[in-house]
């Protein structure tokens, strides 16, 4: 009895969470001359306007209205900001964990205490900065943010796990012979893939879902703009055309869908890892 | 092969001392096992050795080296861990072959070493499985052949059968010293288990507090001990001390306590007799008792049974002796009952005398 109540609950908080995704994706199938004129809820039990419904909406925003290229901008601003943080974080998160060298406890906790500066405050000096030095409105520009606001959390998340790794593991590769890279290539890298994929997947997910940090450092120029920033641009300009937004929105929603389903796995065991070491 | 030699070895964390001024040699070939309590300092010694930690003052001498401010990688030692540090990632035969690849050795000559150390140690057919896959004693197995596949110079050991079931331990037990009789390298190992070391150990030494209490045969540390500490450390049950006066009666030595009275045999005498008058601490092992008859001869010694445990092949009697507790080891067959008075003839040819403020034995037979 407990567990159908329980089962029912989560039934209906999944039901609850994917009626907007369903309303959002129903719409962005349908002709313009429904959209005005109906709910989108109506196609679903009307099978007489299945036949009318259309990707046409998608061709229109990715080809005409510039979403591809600001997908593709997408992708080259997410993935070198996802994994240039990570791959410093790993080797800081190294250092911090098995490396002793003086001052090691400071820098941990001046890194760690970064965490509580809020993003904001540093807009206006960082961009005073990037404005001198000609980084504004560049890739590199952004992927340089978003490391520094990933980098904080990164480090202290794979530092702890880093040093709940038996160090006998480590004392015993050392003997072998192995150099630190090694030990950290070999031995704590493979060891940490679930942690490592966890971080990527919340790195990846934060900078892509990302608009305002974007919207600072790049501009709305088509030429670098993300998906996000573009989607705001086309809210501006289509504010009617919701089949439009709708299909434009379920491009940006995509690519995130796909990372996730696909790492779900190590995203759990991340989660779960540090509960299970003792 | 190598011997291992210690001079002046000392440890510190901070203000605290791990060890202190060990002086030990490990003969080349020989397989020696440190034991002590546990936080003694055995590990910290291992550890040293192995290059893990760094000494604060002292020297370590592997086969004529001076390894002090060496690698541990360029000490040529191999150490096997206590909870086998085995790579959770990596199959057993890439466990084994890890340590020959980060040292280049050549494909053909890393799976010759490998399959040779797997063939020794009985797990062939392990080879491509995950350490998660196997037994207990299988991941030992592996350990020890990593170990043993770099052909080390000496063999370092920390706890090894700590972890193991009590049936497993016996036999990895013979199965090590099997080992070491067919590599005959210089080990090192160490156990808190004095069982283990006796039965390991061509000779042991003991650890106390980062001191090194006694370094011998085993056979030699339970006849001898040199202290109180290692009297009570080496033997089970432990060794049962009483305190007594040393007097001379018509030129005879004898022991005098609360509720006893034993004479010292001559031998033993000698080495005691400018100690008269003064307090002693008596040390009788459990099994050299024997039941006597009741009277008032000297050597015997009257307790009330507390608990008997029966171990099939002998009797382990607890009882009082006025106010101090005493453990005896009997035959099977002797009938005894609880809170019985057992009268029992001590074998003084066998007794160990302590001085009281050092805990030194005052038998120095040497």
């Amino acid at each position: 009895m407990r567990r159908l109540a329980s089962h029912l609950t989560v039934f209906c908080l999944v039901l609850l969470w994917l009626i907007p995704t369903l309303g959002l994706l129903v719409t962005s199938i349908r002709p313009y001359e429904d959209v005005v004129r109906t709910g989108w809820w109506t196609t679903l039990f009307d099978p007489a306007k299945w036949a009318s419904l259309t990707l046409d909406n998608y061709v229109q925003v990715i080809a005409q209205e510039g979403l591809g290229q600001a997908f593709w901008n997408s992708l080259v601003i997410t993935i070198p900001a996802s994994l240039i943080p990570l791959a410093i974080s790993a080797l800081a998160a190294y250092a911090f964990a098995w490396m002793p060298f003086r001052g090691r406890q400071v820098l941990l906790m001046v890194a760690v205490g970064l965490m509580v500066l809020p993003g904001q405050m540093t807009f206006i000096p960082l961009l005073t900065v990037y404005n001198k030095v000609g980084l504004s409105g560049t890739f590199l520009g952004i992927w340089l943010v978003h490391t520094a606001y990933g980098l904080p959390l990164q480090i202290y998340l794979l530092r702890n796990f880093f040093r709940a790794l038996p160090h006998e593991l480590l004392d015993s590769a050392f003997m072998d012979g192995a150099s630190r890279w090694k030990i950290f290539r070999h031995i704590v890298l493979p060891l940490s893939v679930p942690a490592l994929a966890s971080l990527l997947i919340l790195q990846f997910l934060w900078v892509w879902n990302d608009l305002l940090v974007a919207l600072i450092f790049l501009g709305t120029s088509p030429e670098v703009a993300p998906v996000n920033v573009k989607l705001v641009g086309l809210v501006g300009a289509y504010g009617q055309d919701w089949q439009l937004l709708t299909a434009g929105a379920f491009v940006s929603m995509a690519l995130p869908l796909i990372v996730f389903l696909s790492l779900q796995k190590h995203f759990v065991q991340g989660i779960l890892a540090g509960s299970r070491r003792g | 092969m190598g011997n291992v030699i210690l001079i002046e070895l000392t440890k510190r964390f901070g203000d605290v001392a791990a060890i202190r001024g060990i002086n030990l040699q490990i003969e080349e070939g020989e397989l020696m096992v440190l034991v002590g309590p546990s936080g003694c300092g055995k590990t910290t010694l291992l550890r040293l050795i192995a290059g893990l930690e760094e000494a604060t003052s002292g020297e370590i001498w592997i086969d004529g080296r001076l390894v002090n401010d060496m690698a541990p990688k360029d000490r040529d030692i191999a150490m096997v861990f206590q909870n086998y540090a085995l790579y959770p990632h990596m199959s057993v035969y890439d466990n084994i072959a890890f340590g020959l690849r980060l040292r280049r050795y050549s494909r053909s000559e890393i799976d010759r070493r490998v399959q040779q150390a797997a063939g020794i140690l009985g797990i062939t057919d392990k080879l491509r499985s995950k350490p998660a896959e196997l037994s207990g004693g299988q991941r030992q197995r592996v350990a020890v052949g990593r170990a043993i596949v770099r052909e080390p110079k000496a063999f370092l050991f920390d706890e090894p059968l700590s972890n193991v079931d009590a049936q497993l331990r016996v036999q990895m037990r013979a199965e090590l010293q099997s080992l070491h009789r067919r590599l005959k390298r210089t080990t090192l190992y160490v156990t808190h288990d004095q069982v283990e070391a006796m039965t390991l150990g061509q000779r042991v030494a003991v650890l106390k507090e980062g001191v090194l209490q006694q370094v011998d045969t085993p056979q030699r540390l339970y006849d001898h001990p040199a202290s109180v500490f290692v009297a009570g450390f080496i033997g089970s049950p432990a060794m049962n001390f009483l305190k007594g006066q040393l007097v001379r009666q018509n030129n005879t030595l004898s022991v005098q306590g609360d509720g006893f009275q034993m004479n010292i045999p001559p031998k033993r005498a000698s080495l005691v007799c400018d100690h008269v008058g003064r307090e002693v601490i008596v040390g009788i092992r459990p099994g050299d008792f024997q039941p006597g008859e009741v009277g008032s001869s000297p050597d015997r010694i009257t307790i009330r049974v507390n608990v008997i445990e029966s171990l099939g092949s002998e009797l382990i009697v607890y009882g009082k002796l006025s106010s101090s507790d005493v453990a005896i080891r009997l035959d099977p067959d002797v009938r005894i009952s609880l809170d019985q008075e057992l009268t029992l003839v001590v074998n003084t040819e066998r007794i160990h005398l302590f001085d009281p403020d050092s805990e030194k034995t005052l038998l120095h037979l040497r």
